[in-house]
């Protein structure tokens, strides 16, 4: 375990620049190898755009492992796993870091019984134990109704790390990143792609939007997610989103599931409407700045959560909203 | 098309659904406790991986043997996955088990595969409902050396493997694998099943098959609490403070052009 050393980041591109997981990171990565007075690297697999590694340089990491993966697909876990486990071999990490999303949700785990060491996924939290000099991985559990805090007895340590729970740093422009270009042997693919369908999103993009507008199981339909719900994510530049009933439902699309098992956003404004509030529905939005619930039910749990609330069915309350929102906004 | 061989991995845990507020935990043991009256469920992730074997079942034919590992199992939770149409429950049942993580859950299940010798697909639920760590499916592969397809909302049966429609963000791919493989599967497959009285009397009568670590080879040691990797060194729950500003009005609709000022007010909009 001695010879391991290094904080290496499982880096992600996201049209055509670093993937903002990536710096979140790379920021998080930043923090424990000063703490534990060791460097920081990044793996970039595949393609890369220009000044991504000068990116991740300026972000802090001294060393780029990059990889050519013969084409092979973002989404193709068995070409990423290749990849990583080359660059553990070659940078012997003492701390592994994989974003929480599509493709580090499969990849960390499969890193971890690969190398057979641990992985704590979904974390929250990192930080070096003074005493032990190992990593406390804090991660929400019971759909987010309590936090654990563990410690892997095996080396690497590897965490994957939800989006957004922790903050991107600033890049400095004075740190040189040396490129290690790996070997790596893309494997055949054992899962064989035949097509791929992407539901395009109109208007904009959920996570990006800085207001989101969700409905729930009390929205009991379809239609007011193309309505009403509609009509106020326009009044407020953002998005419509939906928790999971709502989606199983199928009065939304998958797409704009939020929550655990869905998206996660966090943006300035989330209107939380006909949503009680289930922790895990609110492991996807719990991070926005301000929460504005909208329920009939007063002891709904949306209002443990929320900052301004109103108590009232959303076909009453909504319609009056969105117009005087309308009128403050046009001022 | 041959008929299918199945296993289903069902894990049994609090009801996730459960009030927020009723999830207590119990510092002694370090475990989270929810009042008795409230009983345990299979996993819902597990109930659509379970329903994703049921559908294949329904179409090629085959068989279903449930997994499930714990301790002190509740045998009218568990039993469910036989009541809705599986063939064959198999507890990995031992106090030797208890408090596992993911590596010696994983570890444990991929000897019971390994002794259930004849299969073309394990299923298992995209991630456990109480520690929602996402690893068992994944571990369960890398152990046995096999494909891994995750997030299936759709499996078919064709020559010599499986159609599955897999989740990605904004979307969904086809992909096609081989058998045997492991498929971890998401809540857009759908509701399992009820079961039916006849499912309900048949699962009754059936005795689950019963494994302790000897049965599976390994030392009490290297499963449970023993043989993790990951120590819990604190589970707690952050403290809420309830400070939500309820808007009011003389109507609803008033209330709501409230909220719109009194947000304007606080300089959120």
């Amino acid at each position: 375990m001695e010879d391991y050393s290094g904080v290496i980041v499982y880096g992600e591109i996201a049209g055509q620049k670093l993937a903002s997981t990536t710096c979140e990171l790379l920021e998080c990565g930043r923090r424990l190898a000063e703490d534990l007075g060791h460097s920081l690297a990044c793996v970039l697999p595949g393609e890369l755009p220009p000044n991504v590694v000068e990116d991740v340089a300026a972000r802090g990491a001294k060393t780029v492992y990059t990889a050519d993966m013969a084409g092979a697909s973002v989404f193709d876990a068995e070409a990423h796993l290749a990849v990583a486990m080359a660059a553990v071999k070659e940078a012997r990490p003492a701390i592994i870091l994989v974003g929480h999303t599509a493709l580090g949700r499969q990849l960390g785990p499969r890193m971890a019984f690969r190398l057979g060491t641990a992985v704590t996924t979904d974390c929250i939290d990192l930080k070096v134990d003074p005493d032990s000099r190992r990593i406390v991985m804090t991660k929400p559990v019971y759909g987010g109704n309590a936090l654990v805090d563990l410690v892997a007895t095996t080396t690497p340590q590897i965490a994957t790390v939800r989006p957004k729970a922790m903050t991107a740093g600033e890049p400095t422009s004075d740190n040189r990143a040396t490129t290690v270009p790996l070997m790596v042997k893309v494997p055949t693919p054992q899962v064989v792609l035949r097509d791929r369908v992407i539901e395009e999103v109109v208007g904009v993009k959920l996570e990006d939007a800085p207001a989101v507008v969700s409905g729930g199981r009390g929205i009991a339909g379809p239609t007011p997610f193309t309505t009403v719900l509609k009509d106020l994510a326009e009044v407020l530049h953002g998005a419509v989103g939906a928790s999971r009933p709502a989606c199983d439902n199928g009065w939304a699309p998958e797409a704009m599931h939020i929550g655990l098992t869905g998206k996660i956003v966090a943006p300035e404004l989330y209107v939380a409407v006909a949503i009680s509030g289930a922790s895990q529905h609110m492991a996807g939005c719990s991070g926005s700045k301000t929460i504005v619930a909208i329920n009939k039910d007063a002891e709904a749990n949306i209002f443990r959560e929320a900052t301004y609330g109103v108590v009232g069915r959303f076909e009453e309350v909504l319609p009056a909203f969105t117009a005087k929102l309308r009128e403050l906004l046009a001022d | 098309m041959p008929e299918l061989s199945m296993i289903v991995c069902c894990k049994q845990t609090l009801d996730p659904e459960a009030p927020p507020a009723s999830f207590k935990i119990d510092p002694a043991t370090k475990r989270m406790t929810l009042p008795t009256d409230i009983k345990p469920v299979i996993g819902q992730y597990d109930e659509f991986a379970l329903e994703a074997a049921l559908r294949l079942k329904a179409s090629v034919g085959g068989k279903i043997t449930v997994l499930s590992l714990g301790n002190k199992l509740v045998r009218d939770v568990i039993k469910k996955a036989l009541a809705v149409g599986g063939d064959e429950l198999v507890l990995l049942e031992d106090a030797a088990f208890e408090d596992s993580d993911s590596w010696t859950t994983a570890y444990a299940l991929s000897l019971a595969v390994k002794k259930l010798e004849s299969y073309d697909v394990i299923f298992c639920g995209r991630q456990s409902s109480d520690w929602d760590s996402g690893q068992v499916g994944a571990g369960l592969a890398e152990l046995l050396g096999l494909p891994l397809v995750t997030l299936a909302r759709k499996v078919e049966a064709i020559e010599g493997g499986l159609r599955i429609e897999q989740v990605i963000p904004d979307g969904f791919q086809v992909v096609e694998v081989q058998t045997p493989a492991v498929v971890t599967v998401t809540s857009e497959l759908g509701n399992l099943r009820y079961a039916v009285l006849k499912g309900i009397m048949a699962a009754a009568k059936k005795q689950p098959i019963i494994w302790t670590p000897a049965d599976l080879g390994i030392e009490p040691s290297e499963v449970g609490a023993a043989g993790r990797r990951l120590s819990l060194s604190r589970l707690y729950q952050p403290v809420k403070e309830a400070r939500c500003e309820i808007v009011a009005g003389e109507t609803p609709a008033e209330a709501g052009a409230n909220l719109a000022a009194r947000l304007r007010e606080a300089k959120v909009i």
